[in-house]
């Protein structure tokens, strides 16, 4: 249960095409991640699959099934909305009923799934609040505790941890990935934080003005991107990316090489270059250095590797983990 | 930060608040102070203390009969304020939700006429009321309340749907509610608020309507505007009476505006502070 298929999946509103014809299959029990920068199409598509926007053309199809023209509510699938979307004027325990009650089903099984439901998502002591009376991370979970009830064959999640703040989204990041272990369910999830992404996806997919620009595991893309944007998308921070005359002795046009990649010394080196400002994160620290025909480069740096703004140091790249691309911006293996 | 503000500013604005609203509710108040004086009193020139006798409002009861022009005006009001929202909450739920591009043309359209004078067509109007027997009818005035009335509760729905952020109306339809489940279980008990202030304001606006009712009716359908119109008399107008007969008009709609006032206020000023 949970298999969805889009086949040349087309959505234009009036002249502007914004999706272009998708295919993309999501396997059972999959954790999808679809990421990608605002505007590209990500919401959209996941939109799609729900019924929430018609398709211009194409197919959607659930379990075999095609759903293209059926109501978001007869595909067997349940959604959690940015702004969770409850409903303010019921309580919590009527808001995760509301869909067993729209699905008639009796009172008293009704009440033995909410209270399951609330028992997993420790909301038991809030049922009778209401959503005003919640905190951002309770209502979040009122909102999926809402969409657990349903069992459907998989969760839409759109972008559910941007409205929280930086400690509670690392919380709550964890909190559904543990969920996606216990009910094994398809989760389809849209973010544009590629920790996110990295963190808690089966398999990515990265979208770009509409189009997917690849699609893999998180280590795959990170260690394989297949073009130019997915390789400046995922890791953070961003891909050095060099070319013309410092990119010839690698045989190619442009090269990329990630922070992370890169030795520092202050002896010798490849690159030369000036230190500019130094990001201190604690465990890391991120300096950007203007490099002599090349321009700002980013180093990952020990946290005690001694150097101050305007120090010259040398930069080596590891060639095991240089990557190649072609004049097109596709990757050369 | 909040601005301290001294105890002597808050007395002269509140004496000034007061002269204000006594100013504005002045005419109301000599009116209900003249309706206790004789005719005597009333045309004796300008004075308020009145004796105090209800011999006006004896009168009035006398020469008509309050209660039926009362219970016509409730009936016009309530039953116009029903058959308004009947047809304003689709309309405004389809133009908050689904608009199109003609959709804020409609709406100017539709308040543009509210700017046309009414006497421009009570010609055509009287003659259709006429042929379809509709004058002196109850049914008539209603249907005519709601028209007049309608540009203006459809807009204030629309705002007021505006509010409501769409991806919960989203979530219903994921959660299995159909178009009918939506508007019933999540659009209007979020709206309630809105729907209860654009009730209030129409059914003042129906009971003091006073051009078509006048108009339309004689005997049968007549509510308090026509009731108070019936006391200038070609011999002159009986300021006590009038005056009597007046109160006994507003004095309905005075005491549930009074009580309602919270809501007419949020209502009138909604989604003018973001």
């Amino acid at each position: 249960m949970g298999k969805i298929i889009l086949k040349k999946v087309n959505k234009s509103f009036g002249e502007t095409q914004v999706i272009p014809g998708i295919d993309l299959t999501i396997n059972e029990g999959e954790f999808v991640v679809f990421v990608g920068p605002s505007g590209c199409g990500k919401s959209t598509l996941l939109r799609l699959i729900a019924g929430l926007e018609d398709t211009t053309s194409g197919i959607i199809e659930i379990d075999g099934r095609d759903v293209t023209g059926e109501a978001p509510s007869k595909r067997g699938i349940a959604m959690v909305f940015q702004s969770y979307a409850l409903y303010p004027h019921m309580s919590v325990r009527n808001n995760i009923a509301f869909p067993l009650k729209m699905a008639k089903m009796s009172p008293e099984a009704i009440d033995k799934k909410v209270t399951e439901a609330a028992r997993v998502l420790n909301l038991t002591n809030y049922l009778e609040r209401r959503p005003g009376q919640l905190s951002g991370g309770q209502r979040q979970r009122v909102a999926i505790g809402r969409a657990i009830v349903r069992e459907p064959s998989a969760f839409l999640f759109d972008e559910p941890l941007s409205n929280l703040d930086a400690a509670l989204r690392g919380t709550m990041r964890l909190e559904i990935s543990e969920l996606h272990h216990q009910l094994k369910t398809t989760m389809i999830y849209v973010t544009h934080d590629q920790v996110e992404a990295m963190t808690m996806a089966d398999k990515i997919v990265v979208l770009n003005a509409g189009n997917i620009e690849q699609v893999g595991s998180p280590l795959d893309l990170y260690n394989k991107p297949d073009n130019l944007f997915v390789a400046g998308f995922i890791g953070s921070p961003r891909m050095n990316f060099v070319k013309g005359e410092a990119a010839k002795p690698y045989n190619a046009p442009t090269v990329g090489i990630r922070p992370e990649h890169i030795r520092l010394s202050k002896e010798s080196g490849t690159w030369k270059g000036l230190v500019g400002v130094a990001e201190h994160l604690g465990s890391d620290t991120f300096l950007h250095v203007n490099v002599e025909g090349i321009g700002l480069m980013t180093v990952r740096a020990g946290g005690d590797f001694p150097v101050t703004h305007g120090d010259t140091v040398w930069l080596t790249p590891d060639e095991t983990r240089i990557h190649r691309f072609d004049d097109a911006g596709k990757a050369v293996r | 930060m909040a601005r301290a503000v001294s105890t002597r500013r808050t007395v002269v604005f509140t004496i000034a608040a007061w002269i204000v609203a006594l100013i504005i509710f002045f005419p109301i108040l000599y009116t209900i102070i003249t309706s206790f004086k004789s005719e005597t009193e009333a045309i004796q020139g300008f004075n308020i203390i009145p004796s105090g006798t209800v011999e006006s409002y004896a009168a009035v009861q006398a020469q008509s009969n309050y209660f039926k022009f009362f219970l016509n005006s409730v009936v016009l009001s309530l039953g116009s304020t029903l058959l308004a929202l009947l047809i304003a909450v689709p309309a405004a739920w389809s133009m908050a939700f689904s608009p199109t591009a003609k959709t804020k043309d409609i709406l100017m359209w539709m308040l543009s006429t509210k700017m046309m004078p009414a006497v421009a067509v009570l010609v055509p109007i009287y003659l259709l009321f006429r042929d379809f027997g509709l004058l002196d009818s109850r049914i008539g005035l209603t249907v005519m309340l709601t028209m007049i009335n309608l540009p203006i509760v459809i807009w204030m729905l629309y705002t007021y749907f505006r509010e409501i952020p769409g991806e919960i109306l989203e979530a219903a339809r994921m959660d299995g509610a159909s178009l009918w489940g939506e508007i019933v279980y999540v659009l209007t008990p979020m709206a309630v608020p809105g729907i209860a202030s654009t009730m209030l304001l129409n059914i003042i606006l129906a009971w003091n309507e006073a051009f078509w009712t006048i108009r339309l009716t004689t005997t049968n359908a007549a509510p308090l505007t026509a009731f108070i119109a019936s006391f200038s008399s070609p011999q002159g107008l009986f300021w006590a009476k009038l005056s009597a007969a007046s109160t006994l008009a507003i004095a309905p709609i005075l005491i549930m505006g009074w009580f309602s006032q919270k809501q007419l206020v949020r209502g009138l000023t909604f989604g003018a502070v973001k």
